[in-house]
C-alpha cells in the first residue's frame, strides 16, 4: 500500500503546486495509514528532491530518461511503480493532465479531477470535485481498487510536515513516440496558475498603451497579469493572459479587476480566486455580485492611487 | 487525409446552472446546448486541414439523441459527416471506451478533442482514448501544422510552451490558439442547408462500463455581499486587503 503522488519542476525547482499535491498526500496516506512516495523525473538536483520530504514525502523515486512532453514513456514510468498504489495523486498542469488520463485507462483506474477536498471515505474513494466550469461542486466515488486524482488549482495549500525522505534513483528507457524540440518560456513572468496575486484588466482600459499602471500595480504586489477574452480578442493582450471560461481557469488568492464588467463566462474562470476586488465606473457591472471588495470609479484614478497606497505599505 | 474530431454537446457558456432530483440530475430545462467551445476550435483546424492538404473531416460523439442538434451545427460549419454512439456515457472512461472501440475499427490520421468539455470539465477523454488506441497524445494543442505525414505542434506549458513534432497518427487535445477566436465559423444558410443531408450514423453500444460515479452536485455558497469603498479613500480597500482580507 501506499500514495504515489506526481512532481513537476520549473527549471529545476518544484513548481508551488508540486508541493500542494505532496501536501494532499500526506494527509491522505494519513487516512491509509500508509507512505507517501514521490515520483520526480525531471532531473532536479538531490537538495531540490530533499524538499519534498518537508511536505510530507517517505521516499522519491527520481527517474532518468523521461522528457517532460513524453507522456507515453512518463506513462510507463508510473505503471512500472504503481503496482501496490492504491491513489496516485497529480498537480494540476498542463503536463499532468496529460499524463495522468493515460495512466487512467493504462491502469484502468477511476479518475477524478479538480478535487478540491481530501477523500470523505477511503472505501470507496470519496471527494468533492469543482464542475461546470467551478459553476457547481460535485461529489463522486472512485470505483476501482486504483484512484488517481487530479487537484484543482491552489485548493489545498502548502502542510509541512518535515520527513526526511529517501531518494532512490531509477533509470527508465525512453520509449517516446514524439520528439520534443525544446520550450519556449513566456518572457520573464510569473505564470498565471502559480500566482498568489492576479492583477487583470478589461475593455475599461480603453487601449493596450494603457497597460503601464497594471503592470507597475502587478510588479509592486508580486502578481501576474491577465485580461478578459475581448482584450485578447483584439489583440491587446496576448492570448495566454486570457482568464475566462475559454481562455485560463484561475485560483489565486487575490484577483484584481480593473474595468472588467464580470461576464458569466469571465466569473467562471476566476471565482476560484479566495478574494476579487472590481474596479469599474459602472456600479451596475456585474462583477460588484462577485467580488468581496469594489470601487465605482474610473481605473485612471483608482489605480494610480491603488500604487500609491501600496507603496506606503511596504 | 482522414480527421476525426470528437464533439461533446454542452450547455452555452451564459447557461444558468442547475440541478434537480436532489442534485443528482443537471436540469437541462430552458438550457441552449452548443458545440464544447475547445472542441470548435478543432473542428475549425480540422476544416482548415482539409482545405490545405484534402481529405475528410468526420465528427463523432458519445450521447442519445439529444445531442443531435449540435451535431448538425458541426455539419453545417463543414464537417462531412456524423457518427453519434448511442449512449449515455457514465463518466470519462466509458466515453473513451466507446469512442476508442469505434476508431480501432476506423482507424484516423489525426483525432481531435477538446482538452476538456467545459462542463464536466474531467479532461480524460483524449488521453485515455490516446492509451487506448496506443497513439502519442499532445494535450493542450495550441498549434498545429501538417504537411505530408509529419506534423510541427506546440502545447501550452505553465509558464511557456513546448514545441513538438510528431508523425501521423496521434491524438490532440485542442484549445485556443489552435485556430483564433476570430477564425471560428458561422454557419451560413447553404451549409444549414447541407447538413441536413449529410450522412449521420448512429451505431449502437453496450456493456457502459464507469469507473467513477457521480454522487451529486451542489451550487457553492453565494459570497457575502460586495464590500464598497469610497474612490476617493483607496487607502481603505489597501487596508481592508491587508488587515481584513489578509491577502497582501
Amino acid at each position: 500500500m501506499s500514495v504515489l503522488v506526481y512532481t513537476e519542476s520549473w527549471e529545476g525547482n518544484f513548481r508551488k503546486s508540486t508541493y500542494e499535491a505532496v501536501s494532499y498526500a500526506s494527509e491522505t496516506a494519513k487516512l491509509l495509514g500508509t507512505d507517501v512516495i514521490a515520483i520526480a523525473f525531471g532531473n532536479e538536483s538531490d537538495h531540490e528532491l530533499k524538499t519534498l520530504g518537508n511536505y510530507g514525502a517517505n521516499k522519491v523515486l527520481a527517474a532518468s530518461g523521461v522528457e517532460k512532453g513524453d507522456s507515453k514513456t512518463a506513462t510507463h514510468l508510473f505503471t512500472t511503480n504503481t503496482s501496490d498504489a492504491n491513489i496516485i495523486i497529480f498537480a494540476n498542469t498542463y503536463t499532468s493532465k496529460m499524463i495522468a488520463p493515460r495512466l487512467a485507462a493504462k491502469l484502468k483506474a477511476g479518475i477524478a479531477s479538480n478535487v478540491i477536498t481530501v477523500p470523505s471515505s477511503t472505501s470507496p474513494i470519496q471527494i468533492k470535485r469543482k464542475s461546470f466550469s467551478s459553476k457547481a461542486l460535485e461529489d463522486i466515488t472512485i470505483n476501482t481498487e486504483q484512484a488517481i486524482i487530479i487537484l484543482a488549482p491552489n485548493a489545498f495549500g502548502l502542510v509541512e510536515s518535515g520527513n526526511d525522505c529517501k531518494i532512490e534513483k531509477i533509470k527508465v528507457n525512453s520509449n517516446a513516440s514524439v520528439t520534443i524540440n525544446g520550450q519556449e518560456v513566456a518572457s520573464g513572468k510569473i505564470s498565471l496558475a502559480e500566482a498568489e496575486i492576479i492583477v487583470s484588466a478589461g475593455r475599461g482600459l480603453k487601449g493596450p498603451e494603457n497597460w503601464k499602471m497594471i503592470e507597475e500595480l502587478a510588479d509592486l504586489l508580486g502578481a501576474a497579469t491577465a485580461c478578459s477574452k475581448p482584450v485578447s480578442d483584439i489583440g491587446w493582450r496576448p492570448h495566454g493572459e486570457h482568464v475566462g471560461q475559454t481562455g485560463k481557469a484561475v485560483a489565486p488568492n487575490l484577483y484584481i479587476a480593473v474595468g472588467i464588467s464580470g461576464a458569466i463566462q469571465h466569473l467562471a474562470g476566476v471565482n476560484s480566486s479566495k478574494i476579487m476586488v472590481a474596479i469599474n465606473t459602472d456600479p451596475e457591472a456585474p462583477f460588484f455580485k462577485a467580488a468581496d471588495y469594489g470601487i465605482v470609479g474610473d481605473a485612471f484614478e483608482v489605480v494610480p492611487k491603488l500604487i500609491e497606497e501600496i507603496k506606503k505599505l511596504k | 487525409m482522414n480527421i476525426v474530431v470528437c464533439i461533446s454537446s454542452v450547455p452555452d457558456t451564459t447557461a444558468k446552472i442547475n440541478f434537480t432530483d436532489n442534485g443528482k440530475e443537471f436540469d437541462a430545462d430552458g438550457v441552449q446546448f452548443v458545440i464544447n467551445p475547445y472542441d470548435e476550435f478543432g473542428l475549425t483546424k480540422a476544416m482548415m486541414l482539409k482545405e490545405k492538404n484534402g481529405g475528410k473531416v468526420t465528427i463523432i460523439t458519445v450521447g442519445d439523441a439529444t445531442v443531435e442538434p449540435v451535431m448538425r451545427k458541426a455539419l453545417a460549419i463543414g464537417a462531412d459527416e456524423a457518427i453519434r454512439i448511442n449512449i449515455s456515457a457514465k463518466d470519462s472512461y466509458s466515453t473513451a471506451t466507446k469512442l476508442a472501440n469505434y476508431l480501432n475499427d476506423n482507424p484516423a490520421d489525426l483525432i481531435i478533442t477538446g482538452k476538456e468539455s467545459s462542463d464536466y470539465n474531467g479532461g480524460a477523454v483524449g488521453g485515455m482514448l490516446a492509451e487506448m488506441l496506443d497513439l502519442p497524445f499532445i494535450n493542450a494543442c495550441n498549434g498545429l501544422d501538417i504537411s505530408e505525414n509529419t506534423a510541427k505542434i506546440t502545447r501550452e506549458i505553465d509558464g511557456g510552451k513546448e514545441n513538438i513534432s510528431a508523425n501521423l497518427p496521434f491524438v490532440i487535445g485542442g484549445q485556443k490558439g489552435l485556430v483564433q477566436e476570430s477564425e471560428l465559423r458561422i454557419p451560413n444558410m447553404r451549409g444549414i442547408m447541407q447538413a441536413r443531408t449529410k450522412p449521420l450514423q448512429v451505431v449502437e453500444s453496450s456493456n457502459n462500463e464507469n469507473l467513477t460515479t457521480s454522487i451529486s452536485f451542489e451550487k457553492p455558497e453565494k459570497k457575502g455581499a460586495c464590500k464598497l469603498v469610497d474612490a476617493d479613500n483607496v487607502a481603505e480597500l489597501v487596508s481592508l486587503l491587508h488587515n481584513e482580507a489578509k491577502v497582501i
